[in-house]
């Protein structure tokens, strides 16, 4: 089964990282990406731009209203994700916590999909 | 993870809100950085054990005023000392005060804190300096490094700053509208400052001055998380990442300047580019132009083409024109004259800085370009008496020996 690993941070406090600590985070992360690449249950990764460069359509109104900025004002931001093949929950909640380890700070929402199509076909 | 440097990091993080709601409480700049000097040292006593808090300002706005007041009733000697217990309960008192104070609040005050660093009698590098000091939080070290002073004179320059923002009345009820978007204009355009002093530096210092710019994007994040659909916000920011985008490639080794068209583009931040590209972008959708957002977009159009000879020098142009609409200047024009000189040859360009000669007559750029266009023109005598001008009014080592550079080719093919 496929999941979601979303990852959520208070994103000022990843822009005060220094860089040094900053490449330090990537270089565990990739690390535990190779590690599941080898096992062949690795998808699309992805570390998003800062929320200031995102734009929200919001359907409240007709026509939709264009919005600067994330979709929700939260505490923490989504910041990116990992699509990752897992047997079980046990196990995406292993690899949550591998990832974890080598991230100092956030949460991880572990989140099954139901729907994936990772070129855009009509998915399976 | 709860090792001290990643605490630091949150500490840094929070410390502008944290910093400014103190500064509410207290209305005094002094009394609030040592509240929130104070909840940092308890910061580093409680959360190594379990890491920061979910809200980390609120935590520290919470503890920093408690501290404060206590130290004030211990100083009046008073017997009546709080009730620690009253204070001990953080998660509640947590709850509270960030149910207390929202978006608005914090919005107000973090901008009123930039503000008061804007004081008009202060000179714009005292200006940076301040704010380098109470918003970002660097050491004076780290400021004085970065301004090449001795320590002991940076902190004396920002005692004297620090007392001229203590006299200076600045109001504590929330701003109207029209005195909101003023401040904001004011402390958007210190905050470009701070990165200039960045990016300004020459080869050598460019390293030790580099965190400027790093703080100003991370200033510029910040105003603009308060002030998401502000489009100039948006343009200074996305200005500011696509400059420092170059970095790595705008000093060779040698800590020469390495202009545009000769740089390594693999060596641009594709990142930086990435980001902001998307401000750019959504700065547009907004149909109020200003300086900062067609700046942006003229550092965009550079940093979209893949080599030098994709640039799209007819888009420069007609956004210079723009630019010299919104915000009349010598300097605009004399960067026009560079697209110019690459639509329609020097000729037409050098014809442009005539009428500029007697206001940039002192300006280190405008000889240079002069110099370059004459160049071309094969004109190598007037070509070598502009350079030489320019050599004496460079601003850093790295400018004179690039000009030096130039009069080197000169020699060659003279």
């Amino acid at each position: 089964m496929q999941y979601a690993i979303l990852c959520y941070h208070q994103e000022d406090v990843v822009g005060a990282w220094s860089k040094e600590q900053d490449d330090a985070v990537m270089a565990r992360l990739i690390v535990v990406q190779d590690k599941l690449v080898k096992q062949g249950r690795l998808g699309p990764v992805a570390r998003l731009l800062p929320t200031t460069a995102a734009t929200t359509l919001r359907k409240d109104s007709d026509p939709p209203l264009v919005i600067d900025g994330p979709f929700a004002e939260t505490k923490e931001q989504l910041l990116g994700f990992y699509i990752v093949d897992c047997t079980s929950l046990d196990q995406a909640l292993e690899t949550a916590r591998e990832l974890a380890a080598a991230n100092p700070g956030g949460s991880y929402e572990i989140r099954p999909i139901g729907y994936f199509a990772p070129n855009g076909s009509s998915g399976k | 993870m709860t090792d001290l440097a990643w605490i630091d990091a949150a500490l840094t993080a929070a410390r502008p809100q944290a910093v400014a709601a103190l500064l509410r409480y207290f209305r005094n700049l002094d009394t609030a950085e040592e509240a929130f000097q104070n909840a940092c040292l308890r910061a580093l006593n409680h959360w190594p054990q379990n890491g920061p808090p979910r809200d980390a300002a609120a935590w520290l706005i919470m503890v920093g005023r408690n501290a404060q007041l206590d130290e004030v009733r211990r100083s009046r000697k008073q017997t009546a000392l709080p009730d620690e217990a009253a204070i001990s309960d953080l998660d509640d008192a947590e709850g509270q005060v960030a149910e207390r104070l929202d978006n608005a609040d914090y919005r107000d005050d973090i901008l009123r804190l930039l503000f008061i660093c804007v004081h008009p009698e202060l000179p714009a590098t005292q200006q940076v300096a301040l704010a380098l000091r109470i918003v970002s939080g660097l050491s004076v070290r780290q400021i004085a490094r970065a301004f090449l002073v001795g320590e002991s004179a940076m902190e004396q320059r920002l005692t004297r700053a620090k007392a001229k923002v203590a006299e200076a009345e600045v109001p504590f009820e929330a701003p109207g509208a029209p005195e909101r978007a003023e401040r904001l204009a004011a402390v958007a355009a210190m905050v470009y400052l701070i990165f200039n002093e960045g990016y300004s530096a020459g080869g050598e210092s460019a390293a030790d001055r580099a965190p400027l710019c790093e703080e100003a994007i991370r200033l510029a994040r910040l105003l603009l998380r308060l002030y998401p659909a502000e489009p100039e916000i948006m343009g200074l920011t996305a200005l500011m990442l696509l400059q420092h985008s170059r970095a790595a490639a705008r000093f060779d080794a040698q800590g020469q300047i390495v202009l545009l068209d000769d740089q390594d583009r693999t060596k641009w931040n594709g990142k930086f580019i990435a980001e902001g590209i998307a401000l750019i972008d959504k700065a547009m959708r907004h149909r109020r132009p200003g300086a900062y957002q067609v700046q942006a977009a003229i550092a965009a159009l550079h940093a979209r083409a893949a080599t030098p000879a994709d640039t799209d020098w007819s888009e420069i142009d007609l956004l210079y024109q723009t630019l010299e609409r919104l915000q009349p200047s010598p300097v605009v024009t004399l960067n026009r004259a560079v697209a110019v000189s690459k639509l329609q040859g020097p000729e037409a360009a050098l014809a442009m800085l005539e009428p500029l000669a007697a206001r940039l007559g002192n300006y280190f750029h405008f000889h240079g370009v002069k110099g370059a266009f004459l160049q071309q023109l094969g004109r190598l005598k007037e070509a070598k008496l502009a350079f030489d001008r320019a050599i004496a009014l460079a601003n850093t080592p790295a400018e004179a020996a690039h000009i030096r550079q130039h009069l080197d080719k000169l020699n060659v093919s003279s």
